[in-house]
């Protein structure tokens, strides 16, 4: 057990202008279970990165203190636990028991007291596999569990979690949270998590901290008080905030179809068996198709397939107008009909401002100069990115690259929009702009299909779901 | 897809042999290849390595197709020494118009290629056998590298097949947004070079990210690290080694009595 304090701390990444956070005064009494919240760019994860002794002299500048049971942070990384978000870049072995192993050799734990810890704590975190099982084929659920148990293996006094689900589908999250459960169960240690997801975490914590931008304390105290005085605000400040109902966007009439996927399949070469294999659909405009399903079913091939991005093995994805196939058709031309924008904004950036960024696929299409202009202005209004026309695309808030990458989609006045996980990973207030703004394409006239996990989000848009489950279509049904 | 991880089945001996050792032992037979200016030597040499194979535990499909590209190479080192050898002398064996081959010309030319031929074999034969965990393991642990250098690599080793399945998905991107190379060299250069840096951007943000998870479990703090797995050379290791040794140098002794051994000039 570990009580935390921070002291008028103040920390400025290097070369940024505007702190991370100013002067934050907190304190975290031993064998606390805290939740801290707050919208991006509130600094959460730097406060949690300061208490593990990340924050080091060469990368920002700091002022007040940062103690643990009263000593600098800085001197003490041994007691302190962190688990991140992405999974991927937190395993450093191929092999998953050398994965566990790896945190205890570097705590130079006695060789032979290494191994029962490592099994001790892969149970602990319900891990399925031996030691030796490659990190590269576990899931992302499986992956961060294992990462956990390499947090736990080392026995910290403080354990950090830096949003521990938000990269991972529904069932992955879950088996998270119930790993978190068992093992906190069984220890004492105090505890400190940042999450977006406010309901699912709830039960594993005892006192609610609320951050404003800096790092400003706006509420502290127990879950249900803070909730009740402060719930509207929170919600404000882009808090999922627990019982808080969720917006519906029903749609009018569907038009006429604008996208045909036909007996579409793809089989991976060595693959046991097809990634998607003769799924079929047809997309009207004015309606959202979500595509569910879990892990691995197919549902972001089915996307690419569908965006033509990616020639399928078998089958054909068509729009009205077109004689060839979508994925025989020339990029510059394929982007005046189907827009794709994919889970990862920075992957589709291809030029060094907002403004060019969406002048691109027009100009690519040899549009007319005015035309160009006055359809890069009109997406900079609708999509409030007015004031950002010379910004570098790598520079923008998570909320604002997501935008941007949804207006670079349209600009080229495509019918259909594809969209890969969509709000994955965003904070309530980016999620209900998305709503809104997906809502409002739709209404236009747009063709929409979104790959999602997202229950709420299908709910609020689509009438029709498409459900797969390995590679096959699984279910289709009409939601309203 | 990329694939570091060992071909062999982890039982057979020379698979369960000390990295550190194989290496010295591929380090003897290849030196000793590379050194020797006849043919007898590597002939002899790679005689010795393929009666070697079955105990490496390799099927041999998969080592034939980890071999090929570097038994093409040694095929055209051969052919290119045989052809444009700059003494032509001996008899000769063909000839067709400025091209003449000799036989002193091909007999240099076959022993040029053999010599790949073993260094290729060898280092295949260690490194096909050797989990890089482990190689990493033994180089701090018996030749005392520095841990942040040596565990640092095997961490970065670990990414490069990420780099690339995130190269797919840039190109896939970069299509959705109207851009493709074609048939345009000009257009293709400017693609790969702007694929190239978006996947460097990602890249350097994965490495720091994997830096602090590796300084928050403790990486590179003060205290000296134990380890969970111990190498260290066995009999079996030293035998591994002494019997690499023994061949290079009867392969030498046996060229010198048949009178063909050369030192390369």
């Amino acid at each position: 057990m570990l009580s935390a304090e921070f002291r008028g701390f103040t920390w400025r990444h290097a070369g940024r202008r505007a702190p991370a956070v100013a002067d934050v005064d907190l304190r975290i009494e031993a064998g606390e279970r805290v939740l801290l919240l707050g919208p991006s760019g509130s600094g959460k994860s730097t406060l949690l990165a300061a208490l593990a002794g990340l924050l080091t002299t060469d990368s920002g500048d700091h002022d007040g203190e940062v103690l643990l049971d009263g000593k600098e942070a800085a001197g003490q990384r041994g007691r302190v636990g962190i688990l991140f978000q992405d999974p991927e870049t937190q395993l450093v072995m191929a092999r998953s028991g050398d994965d566990v192993a790896f945190g205890l050799e570097n705590q130079a734990v006695a060789p032979d007291e290494i191994w029962p810890r490592v099994h001790e704590s892969l149970e602990m975190v319900g891990f399925p596999y031996t030691t030796g099982h490659p990190t590269h084929a576990l899931s992302g659920g499986e992956q961060q569990r294992l990462a956990l148990a390499g947090v736990l293996a080392r026995r910290p006094d403080l354990i950090l979690l830096d949003e521990p689900t938000a990269n991972l589908d529904p069932e992955g999250a879950d088996s998270i949270r119930e790993a978190l459960r068992t093992a906190l169960a069984d220890t004492a240690a105090t505890l400190i998590v940042v999450e977006h997801r406010v309901a699912d975490i709830l039960n594993l914590v005892d006192r609610v901290i609320a951050l404003g931008p800096g790092g400003a304390v706006l509420a502290d105290g127990p879950a249900e008080a803070v909730f009740a005085e402060h719930g509207d605000m929170l919600a404000e400040q882009g808090v999922w905030v627990p019982g808080a109902e969720p917006p519906s966007h029903p749609d009018a009439n569907p038009g006429e179809t604008r996208l045909r996927g036909e007996a579409l399949t793809l089989v991976h070469s060595g693959a046991e068996r097809p990634a998607l294999d003769g799924v079929d659909f047809d997309l009207r405009a004015g309606e959202l198709l979500a595509v569910t399903g879990p892990n691995g079913s197919g549902k972001s091939t089915l996307a690419l397939l569908a965006g033509g991005l990616v020639r399928p093995t078998r089958g054909t994805a068509t729009v009205p107008g077109e004689s060839w196939p979508l994925h025989r058709l020339p990029a510059r031309r394929l982007a005046t009909r189907v827009g794709t924008v994919f889970q990862d904004p920075e992957h589709q950036f291809v030029t060094g401002t907002v403004r060019d960024e969406l002048a691109f696929a027009p100009h690519a299409a040899k549009w007319s100069r005015r035309r160009i202009d006055a359809r890069v202005s009109e997406l900079l209004e609708r999509l409030r990115l007015a004031h950002l026309t010379e910004a570098n695309p790598h520079t923008l808030s998570g909320g604002e690259a997501r935008r941007l990458s949804v207006a670079s989609a349209l600009a080229a006045a495509p019918e259909v929009l594809l969209l890969d996980e969509p709000t994955f990973g965003q904070d309530r207030r980016t999620w209900g702009e998305l709503v809104d703004l997906t809502a409002s394409i739709r209404d236009e006239g747009t063709a929409l299909l979104a790959v999602t996990h997202d229950r709420d989000f299908a709910a609020a848009l689509a009438s029709r779901e498409l459900v797969l489950r390995a590679g096959r279509t699984h279910a289709e049904a009409n939601r309203c | 897809m990329l694939t570091i991880e060992p071909i062999c089945d982890p039982r057979a001996p020379i698979a369960r042999a000390n990295p550190v050792a194989k290496l010295f032992a591929v380090a003897a037979v290849s030196t000793t290849a590379l050194l020797a200016g006849d043919w007898l030597t590597p002939l002899l040499l790679l005689a010795a390595l393929i009666a070697v194979v079955p105990f490496a535990g390799i099927r041999l499909g998969p080592l034939l197709r980890r071999l090929r590209w570097l038994l093409v190479a040694a095929g055209t080192v051969a052919v290119v020494n045989t052809v444009f050898a700059a003494e032509k002398t001996g008899t000769v064996l063909f000839s067709a118009g400025p091209l003449e081959i000799t036989s002193d010309a091909s007999i240099d030319g076959v022993a040029l290629g053999l010599r790949v031929c073993v260094a290729a074999t060898a280092g295949v034969l260690g490194f096909a056998t050797t989990d890089p965990t482990d190689l990493a393991d033994a180089f701090t642990q018996q030749l005392r590298t520095s841990p942040r250098f040596t565990i640092g690599s095997l961490a970065a080793l670990r990414m490069l097949p990420l780099l690339g399945a995130e190269w797919q998905q840039i190109t896939t991107a970069r299509r959705a947004r109207g851009m493709e190379g074609g048939r345009n060299p000009v257009r293709r250069a400017r693609l790969f070079a702007s694929t190239m840096f978006t996947l460097l951007v990602g890249a350097m943000r994965r490495a720091g990210r994997l830096a602090d998870a590796m300084d928050a479990r403790g990486f590179d703090s003060e205290i000296p690290r134990t380890h969970a797995r111990i190498q260290r050379m066995r009999r079996t290791d030293w035998l591994l080694l002494a019997g690499a040794i023994t061949v290079a140098i009867a392969a030498v002794a046996v060229s010198f009595a048949y009178g063909t051994f050369d030192l390369l000039a």
